[in-house]
């Protein structure tokens, strides 16, 4: 039941997530080989830095057909930060680039004005606090079935991954006024911009809850 | 604090709706975490994981590593430092001192770091801050500026604050951003140690010209310093050594001492951490 598959496409900080998913009681296994990944009831995409090469990584070690297998199959898959932005169908990061397509949408830049119109500042790195996205009414049943709104967990982004269907938006955070994406999903499918791993005791509730899906 | 924002810190500045971070600094001489005064003089704490698991326990926002030594490979080195941390420790971890190459860095993430400090490196071949960026992301790539005051200005220092750059300290942090920086650790040598405060001037003047984020550090003696160095100084991020090193404050005690002045930081459930403490 607690059997996880991380991704490895050699982007990342693999270590650290799979301390988190290991301190939280799954037995973790860190791989590239599609049958592993394809055999795992759960399966984390991990991933730091930019969108075209996490692309183009997936790609040479074929894992991107495979990642879209797993979404497919409905088995739980969650993505982290430039994992959760590949999730997408494409990204606007340095010219457009196509992406898994596993949940209709485009990463974009976040805005560099807020809301009423002063500079802020990108990349948006910190702790910021989760709010339900709009028209959701409560997190009950999900991977933030446990979060409590307004508890705050670790960004560090400069690009948002925004879902075309506005149901598929479960958690923002407000980034100088700005609902910046923080959780998405559908179905047995998550995607998370913060780091779970790098975010405290409110992080390791959300992978527990992963575990517990 | 959004609306009132542009009268409170002016037009040019950057709305302050974002949480301040809370940084415990560790300075390393393997295997002990060490804390120094104005950079010379060395007292052994302890068990540099210790600290580090007690102040998350308490809420810390980021663990801030410095190897003073700069012996990343030797036995129980830095890197082991950080792998035991990662354990049980569920911040961001930023590791520097003594990261001379890419692969350095390479060694430091593998460990389980979040990012890297780099100063005397990026002072000799600047380039070492471009090759980071595009390797590893500029969101690991912090610029580690020791700066000392001069009458009309202030200069670079490398070697835990031993050599003279002739660097000014303004032009190197924009050229540091333009390079690929993605954050500035700014540390002030004068006031280090001193728990006297903050440089504001430096920070405020470093703020000003660039717009990635600025950790200030060197001289966090009492909570209020935060308040000047973060409202007059604009700073992103505090690190703090000696402060809570020596159990002056805990880091719940700054937290609260932040909300009750309207310093916008992390929310905590206490519940959360208190719990398992």
């Amino acid at each position: 039941m607690n059997k996880v598959v991380v991704v490895d496409y050699g982007m990342g900080n693999l270590l650290s997530v799979r301390r988190g998913l290991e301190h939280c009681g799954a037995r973790v296994m860190v791989t590239s080989d599609p049958d592993i990944i394809l055999s795992a009831p759960k399966v984390v995409l991990p991933g730091v830095g930019a969108f075209a090469n996490g692309m183009a990584q997936l790609r040479s070690l074929g894992l991107d057909t495979v990642v879209r297998e797993v979404a497919t199959q409905g088995r739980f898959l969650l993505g982290i930060c430039l994992g959760m932005q590949m999730l997408l169908d494409e990204s606007e990061e340095f010219g457009t680039t196509e992406g898994l397509g596993i949940i209709s949408g485009r990463v974009v830049s976040i805005p560099s004005a807020s809301t009423n119109g002063f500079p802020q500042k990108i990349p948006h790195i910190g702790w910021n606090s989760l709010v339900l996205s709009k028209g959701i009414e409560s997190w009950e049943g999900g991977l933030l079935e446990e979060v409590i709104p307004g508890e705050a967990v670790y960004f560090v982004h400069s690009f948002m991954a925004v879902p075309s269907k506005p149901n598929h938006r479960i958690a923002n955070c407000l980034y100088g006024g700005i609902a910046v994406p923080a959780t998405i999903g559908r179905d047995n499918i998550y995607g998370c911009q913060f780091h779970p791993e790098k975010s405290g005791e409110v992080g390791l509730k959300i992978l527990r809850k992963f575990l517990t899906l | 604090m959004n609306s009132s924002c542009a009268m409170q810190f002016g037009m040019k500045s950057i709305c302050k709706v974002r949480n301040l971070r809370l940084i415990a600094r560790l300075d390393v001489k393997a295997p002990n975490l060490v804390k120094g005064i104005q950079m010379e003089g060395l007292r052994k704490m302890g068990d540099p994981n210790e600290f580090a698991r007690k102040y998350y326990l308490q809420g810390i926002d980021e663990i801030l590593y410095t190897d003073i030594v700069a012996s990343l490979y030797e036995r129980n080195s830095l890197l082991d430092i950080i792998e035991r941390t990662t354990q049980d420790v569920f911040v961001p971890i930023t590791v520097g001192g003594g990261l001379r190459s890419i692969d350095d860095v390479g060694a430091a993430l593998r460990a389980g770091a979040d990012k890297v400090t780099i100063n005397t490196a990026a002072i000799r071949n600047p380039e070492i801050i471009s090759e980071v960026a595009r390797r590893f992301g500029s969101q690991c790539m912090v610029l580690s500026i020791q700066a000392k005051r001069f009458s009309d200005h202030w200069e670079a220092y490398y070697d835990n604050g031993r050599e003279h750059s002739h660097l000014d300290v303004i032009d190197w942090a924009k050229k540091g951003q333009e390079l690929g920086a993605g954050e500035i650790l700014l540390t002030s040598i004068d006031q280090e140690g001193s728990a006297k405060g903050f440089d504001v001037d430096l920070v405020k003047a470093v703020t000003d010209v660039v717009s990635v984020p600025v950790i200030a550090g060197g001289g966090m003696g009492r909570p209020e310093h935060l308040l000047e160095v973060a409202e007059l100084g604009n700073a992103d991020a505090v690190a703090m050594a000696h402060v809570l090193h020596y159990d002056h404050y805990s880091v719940n005690e700054v937290r609260n001492f932040c909300i009750d002045n309207q310093l916008p930081v992390r929310t905590v459930n206490v519940l959360d951490i208190g719990a398992s403490h």
